[in-house]
C-alpha cells in the first residue's frame, strides 16, 4: 500500500479500482438490461438492482478493509452461526407444515443456504491452513471438511435445493484439490460420482427434477412444456444474432415468450438485444473478474488467503459458468441467477461477500515474486 | 501418497512442496474456468451466428401471428342478376377450444354475457366435445356490436375466445331456396384431415354443405385475406403489421328466376310438394321449389338442437329436396305420355274405346273415373280416361311405352350440380324380371300405364317430360345461366305431338276436361295440361278410404303455356294433396305470375292471409309451437320438481 501525494485521501485511492469498475460496469449492464425487461421502466428491476448493488458494494468494500486475521478467526463462529440458521430453516419449515428456504429476521428475510457457499469455502480452508503440510494425504485431512461439508450440504439437499447444494458442494471441493489432497481420491470419487449419478436419477431426485434432466437431453421433444424455457432462450440468443435487436428491441423478451427473462434467463434477454457482442463482453467481464480472483489467490502470502480466495473465485464461478451452460442448452435447467445481470438480492450478496473476502484478501502483504515462503 | 508410497513415513510433504501443488492445482482450475468461457463462448457463437436463420425464424413465427380473414364468398344470383345467397357483415364469437382453459366456465360467462338459450348451450357443449381441438366452435354469430364489445373487453379473462368481425352467408328467400342452394357450414373434423389448408380452420369460415353452395364451392370460395398481427405469449395482439385484403368469391348466375321461384315457394303454402318450371326453349329450370323446407340461414349459422328436432320429426319430411328425391307414382299425368307410345305403335288417335266405366281383366275389374262411352286419344287425355289407356295399354304392351318414358325423361338422371338425384322407376318386363324376379303380367301393364304400380317419378322429371313434349325438343336441363346447348329434335312425328297437346289442351280449357278451373286468368295466353291423382293405398274393396293425412292420394299436374307456342313447361306434385284439384291451382297461379305479376300476388296474398301469413311467419309460429310442446313434456317429466314457476316459451326467431 503505497500512499500518494494527491488529493484523493489515501484509502479512497488505494482503493482496487479496476476491479471496482469492472463490477460497477457489469451491475450497470444489469441494470440496462433489467430496464429494457421492464419495457422500458426502472420498476420494478432496475432500480431496486442498482440500489442493492450499490449497498452490497459498499459493504464489500467495508468487509474488504477488515484484516484476513478477522476472517481467520470469525471463521469458526461463522460457519457454526449459518449451519445453525440452516437447521433452524428446517426446523420452521417442518412446523410451519412445508419446506422452505427463507429466515425471516424482521426486517429482512435472509436465504442461508446462500450464506453457506462462502461459509463452506472458508471453514474448509481454515481447517487446511491449520493442517501441517506433513498430514495432507492422511485420512485426517479428509474426515473434517467431509463433515464440514456433508452436514449443510445434506441439509440443503433437505429443502431440497438441488442447485445450492451442487454450488456448495463445488466451492468444498475446490478448496480441497487446492489444499493438495491426493489426485487419486478426485479421480477415485470423480468415476464413483459418474456410476452413481444413473441411481441418483432414479432414486434421489424428484419427478420435476427428472424431467429437468431429460428435457436437457432433447428440449425440442417438449417444446411447450419443460422445454419451453430452454427452446425460448436459444430462440432469444440465436435471433439477436451478432449484434442483437437493438436496445428495447427484444421481441422474446418484451412479448413474454422468454421466461424469467430478468432472473434465470436475463442473460437471453440480453443476447437478444446485444447480441453475440454483448454476449462475448459479458463473458469476457466475467473472464477478468475470475482471473483477478485467481491472481489474487496466487499471489496471496498465506495458505488461508490462498485457499478461500480461490474457492471464493470458484464459487462465483459455478454461478457463471452453470447459469450461462443452463441459458444456452449445455446444462438442465436449474435454478441458478447470473451474477450482477440477474435481478434477485440472495445471490448478489453471495457474489458481494466473495468479492469482499477477496479484495481484503488482495490487500494483505503478497508473496514474493519467485519465492517461497 | 501420490504414487510414492515407499517412501510414505519417511518424506513428509513440505510447505514448499505444498506451495507449489497449490500454484500448479490453481493453474489447472483457472484452465478449466477458461476452457468453460471459451466452450460457452463457442457455444453462443454457434447458436448467434451458425443457427441465426433458424432462430430469428422461429422468434418470428413467435411474435407475429398470422391470421387468415376468411374470403367472402361469391353470390349466387338468379338470370336477371338478383341476388340469392349473399354474404352480410356481422360480428361473431368463437371459442378454440385448444386455446380453452376453463371450459365450463367459459361458456358460462359467454352464456351469460350473450345470454344463449339452452338450445344454443346443448350445441355448443356438443360441438366442443365433437372438435378436434383447432376447429373453431361457433358460440354466436350475427351479434350486435354491443354484444360484440363486451366479449372484446373481457378477453384476457376469456381465453380460446375469439370474437371477430367477418361476414356470413346470407340467403335473402330464406326457405325458399333451402333445397336449391343448399347451405354453408364450418369445415368438419374429416373434411380437414383430408385437407389441412389453415383456412378451413379459420374461425368464420365455411364451406358449402349441399347442392349448389357445395358443388359450385371451387368457383364461390374466393381466396382468402391475411392479417399479421404481433402478439404476446399470451395471445394479445399488441399492433397489426399489416394485412391482405381477401378476394372474394366469383358468383354464379343460375338460370332461377328468383322471383318466380319464390312465388312459387309460397304459393305451395301449407302443403308439401314441389313446384319445377323449365323454360322449353333452353331448358332453362326457372324454378325448383320444394316445401315445406329449412332456412339456410338457420343452417348455415348453427342450427339450434330443437330446429333440427324440429325439422326432422315433421311428417313433410322438411330435410328432403322433393323436387329432384320425392319419387311420387305420377299417375294420370302419364296418360300423354303413353298416347304418345300408342301412336307410335300405329294406332290412330280416332280410334275409340268403348268405356263403360272400367276395364275387366279376368276376373279383376280396372275402374275408371266415369263411364266416357266411345271416347279418342285426344277427349281420353282430355277426361282422364282410364279405360282408353287400359285397353290401348294393353294392346301394345308396356314394353312399348316404356322406351318413350325413358326419351321424355324418366328414370333418367339429368347433369346437374345437386347433391342428389333419384332415378325412380319406369318398369319393364326386363326390369320386374331382375328386380322381382316375375313375369311381367297384363295387370302390370294395366297399372304402369296409369302412372301407378312401379311408376315412380320425381316432380323435376315431370317437368322435363313436360318440356319435351311442348317443345318436341330432347330438352337437357340446365341450373347454370348461358350454358344451356342447342338440343335435338326428338324423333316423335309432329302430327303424333300435335295430337297429345291438343288433348293437353282440352283438359284446361274445353269443358268437360279434368282441370278447366286451372284456366290462365289471361285473354292472350293459354296453358295445356294435364292432371294426376295417384293414389297411395290400394282402393279397398268396400270403395272406402282411410282419411289419414298420410294414406291421401297425390295431387299431380303437369302443364306449358302458352299453347300454341310452348314456351314454359311445369310440373307441380303435391304430397298426399288429396288429388290433382290440390296442384293445377298452383300451377295455374305460378304461369300466371309469369305474365302478370300484380294479378297473381292478390291471389296469393289472400291466401296466405288465410293460412297464417308468409312462410317466414308460419314457420316461425311452428316452432314456437313445437318448443312450446316440447317444454310441456319435459314439465310433465319434471312436474314434482316445478314448483310455482311458469314456462316460458323461447323466442328465438
Amino acid at each position: 500500500m503505497s500512499s500518494h501525494n494527491s488529493i484523493v485521501p489515501a484509502q479512497i485511492s488505494n482503493l482496487p479500482w479496476r476491479i471496482i469498475f469492472l463490477l460497477i460496469a457489469l451491475a450497470c449492464f444489469g441494470v440496462i438490461i433489467l430496464y429494457s425487461a421492464a419495457d422500458g421502466n426502472m420498476m420494478p428491476w432496475a432500480a431496486p438492482h442498482l440500489i442493492r448493488f450499490l449497498i452490497m458494494l459498499a459493504a464489500a468494500i467495508v468487509m474488504s478493509r477488515l484484516p484476513l486475521d478477522f476472517w481467520k478467526t470469525m471463521t469458526f463462529p461463522i460457519y457454526v452461526g449459518v449451519l445453525l440458521m440452516l437447521i433452524g430453516v428446517e426446523i420452521v419449515g417442518s412446523l410451519g407444515g412445508g419446506s422452505q428456504r427463507w429466515l425471516n429476521l424482521g426486517f429482512m428475510r435472509i436465504q442461508p443456504s446462500e450464506l453457506m457457499k462462502p461459509a463452506v469455502v472458508l471453514a474448509i480452508a481454515w481447517f487446511y491452513d491449520r493442517l501441517p503440510p506433513s498430514r495432507s494425504g492422511d485420512l485426517i485431512s479428509l474426515l473434517p471438511p467431509a463433515v464440514i461439508l456433508t452436514l449443510p450440504a445434506a441439509l440443503v439437499l433437505l429443502q431440497p435445493d438441488l442447485g445450492t447444494t451442487l454450488a456448495i458442494i463445488f466451492g468444498g471441493v475446490v478448496v480441497m484439490f487446492l489444499a493438495g489432497l491426493p489426485l487419486k481420491w478426485f479421480t477415485i470419487s470423480g468415476a464413483a460420482v459418474a456410476l452413481l449419478i444413473p441411481f441418483a436419477y432414479f432414486f434421489a431426485l424428484e419427478p420435476y427434477q427428472q424431467k429437468r434432466v431429460t428435457t436437457f437431453l432433447s428440449p425440442e421433444d417438449d417444446p411447450l412444456g419443460a422445454g419451453y424455457h430452454v427452446n425460448q432462450s436459444a430462440i432469444a440468443i440465436g435471433s439477436g444474432g451478432l449484434s442483437g435487436k437493438g436496445f428495447l428491441n427484444g421481441t422474446q423478451s418484451h412479448l413474454d415468450y422468454l421466461p424469467e427473462g430478468h432472473t434465470d434467463f436475463v442473460f437471453a434477454t440480453m443476447a437478444e438485444e446485444w447480441g453475440l457482442i454483448g454476449g462475448l463482453a459479458t463473458i469476457l467481464g466475467f473472464y477478468i473478474l475470475l482471473r483477478w480472483g485467481m491472481m489474487v489467490s496466487v499471489n496471496s502470502a498465506s495458505r488461508y488467503g490462498k485457499l478461500v480466495a480461490a474457492g471464493l473465485c470458484c464459487t462465483i464461478f459455478f454461478y457463471i459458468a452453470v447459469n450461462l451452460m443452463m441459458v444456452m442448452g449445455l446444462a438442465p435447467v436449474v435454478g441458478i441467477p447470473l451474477p450482477f445481470l440477474s435481478h434477485g438480492g440472495s445471490s448478489m450478496m453471495t457474489i458481494m461477500i466473495c468479492i469482499g473476502i477477496i479484495m481484503a484478501i488482495e490487500r494483505q502483504p503478497k508473496s514474493p515474486n519467485g519465492k517461497f515462503v | 501418497m501420490i504414487g510414492r508410497k515407499k517412501n510414505k513415513s519417511t518424506i513428509a510433504m513440505s510447505a514448499v512442496k505444498q506451495e507449489f501443488s497449490f500454484t500448479r492445482r490453481a493453474m489447472f482450475v483457472g484452465g478449466v474456468q477458461a476452457v468453460f468461457g471459451l466452450a460457452i463462448g463457442a457455444r453462443m457463437t454457434y447458436i448467434a451466428i451458425a443457427e441465426k436463420e433458424k432462430y430469428t425464424l422461429l422468434s418470428e413465427s413467435n411474435r407475429v401471428n398470422l391470421t387468415l380473414v376468411p374470403p367472402r364468398r361469391g353470390w349466387f344470383i338468379d338470370r336477371n342478376g338478383k341476388p340469392i345467397a349473399t354474404n352480410r357483415t356481422d360480428f361473431r364469437v368463437d371459442i378454440i377450444p385448444d386455446r380453452l382453459v376453463n371450459k365450463e366456465r367459459t361458456v358460462a360467462t359467454l352464456t351469460k354475457l350473450l345470454s344463449l338459450n339452452d338450445d344454443e348451450v346443448t350445441r355448443i357443449n356438443r360441438e366442443l366435445e365433437q372438435s378436434s381441438g383447432f376447429q373453431p366452435v361457433q358460440i354466436a354469430s350475427g351479434l350486435d356490436y354491443e354484444d360484440f364489445a363486451l366479449i372484446s373487453v373481457r378477453l384476457p379473462d376469456l381465453p380460446g375466445v375469439s370474437p371477430r368481425q367477418g361476414f356470413s352467408r346470407f340467403y335473402p328467400s330464406g326457405a325458399a331456396v333451402g333445397h336449391l342452394i343448399g347451405y354453408v357450414g364450418p369445415v368438419s373434423a374429416e373434411e380437414y384431415q383430408k385437407n389441412r389448408d389453415p383456412l378451413l380452420i379459420t374461425p368464420g369460415f365455411k364451406i358449402g354443405k349441399d347442392n349448389l353452395e357445395r358443388k359450385f364451392e371451387n368457383i364461390l370460395q374466393g381466396k382468402p385475406g391475411a392479417k399479421r398481427v404481433e402478439v404476446t405469449a399470451r395471445g394479445k395482439i399488441v399492433r397489426e403489421l399489416s394485412s391482405r385484403e381477401d378476394t372474394p368469391g366469383k358468383p354464379v348466375k343460375l338460370t332461377i328466376d328468383i322471383d318466380l321461384h319464390n312465388y312459387a315457394a309460397r304459393r305451395l303454402g301449407i302443403e308439401s310438394g314441389s313446384v319445377v318450371v323449365i323454360d322449353c326453349l333452353t331448358g332453362d329450370i326457372l324454378t325448383m321449389a320444394s316445401m315445406p323446407s329449412f332456412d339456410p340461414n338457420s343452417f348455415s349459422q348453427g342450427i339450434g338442437v330443437s330446429e333440427y328436432a324440429w325439422l326432422r320429426e315433421d311428417r313433410t319430411v322438411p330435410l328432403l329436396n322433393k323436387s329432384l328425391q320425392g319419387l311420387y307414382p305420377p299417375g294420370s299425368t302419364l296418360k300423354p305420355l303413353a298416347g304418345l307410345a300408342i301412336l307410335e305403335q300405329g294406332i290412330s288417335a280416332e280410334e275409340t274405346v268403348f268405356c263403360n266405366g272400367g276395364y275387366t281383366l279376368g276376373n279383376r275389374r280396372f275402374n275408371c273415373l266415369g263411364r266416357h262411352g266411345n271416347i279418342n286419344m285426344a277427349d281420353a287425355i282430355k277426361r282422364s280416361c282410364n279405360t282408353y289407356f287400359y285397353t290401348m295399354g294393353r294392346r301394345i304392351g308396356y314394353d312399348k311405352i316404356a322406351p318413350v318414358a325413358r326419351t321424355l325423361g324418366l328414370g333418367q338422371e339429368f347433369n346437374l350440380p345437386f347433391t342428389s338425384q333419384y332415378y325412380g322407376t319406369v318398369p319393364d318386363s326386363k326390369w320386374l324380371e331382375k328386380k322381382h324376379n316375375r313375369k311381367w303380367t297384363s295387370a302390370d301393364s294395366l297399372n304402369a300405364v296409369i302412372g301407378q304400380g312401379y311408376v315412380l317419378a320425381s316432380p323435376f322429371q315431370l317437368a322435363i317430360m313436360t318440356a319435351r313434349l311442348a317443345s318436341g325438343r330432347k330438352i337437357l336441363p340446365n341450373i347454370v345461366a348461358n350454358t344451356g346447348k342447342k338440343t335435338p329434335s326428338l324423333t316423335f312425328p309432329k302430327e303424333s305431338l300435335n295430337i297429345i297437346r291438343e288433348g293437353m289442351f282440352r283438359v284446361v280449357n274445353v269443358a268437360g276436361g279434368t282441370a278447366t278451373r286451372g284456366q290462365l286468368p289471361l285473354d292472350d295466353v293459354k296453358m295445356a295440361g294435364k292432371t294426376g291423382t295417384s293414389q297411395v293405398t290400394a282402393i279397398r274393396r268396400d270403395g272406402r278410404r282411410s282419411t289419414e293425412w298420410k294414406h291421401r292420394d297425390h295431387g299431380l299436374f303437369v302443364c306449358y303455356a302458352p299453347h300454341d307456342n310452348p314456351r314454359y313447361a311445369a310440373a307441380v306434385v303435391i304430397q298426399h294433396g288429396g288429388g290433382s284439384g290440390a296442384a293445377y291451382p298452383i300451377a295455374r297461379d305460378v304461369l300466371t305470375f309469369i305474365y302478370d305479376k300484380e294479378k297473381a300476388m292478390e291471389t296469393l296474398n289472400a291466401l296466405e292471409s288465410a293460412w297464417g301469413g308468409t312462410i317466414e311467419q308460419r314457420m316461425a309460429a311452428d316452432l314456437a309451437r313445437y318448443r312450446q310442446n316440447k317444454d310441456a313434456e319435459k314439465n310433465q317429466i319434471n312436474e314434482e320438481e316445478t314448483t310455482s314457476e311458469t314456462n316460458t316459451v323461447e323466442d328465438e326467431i
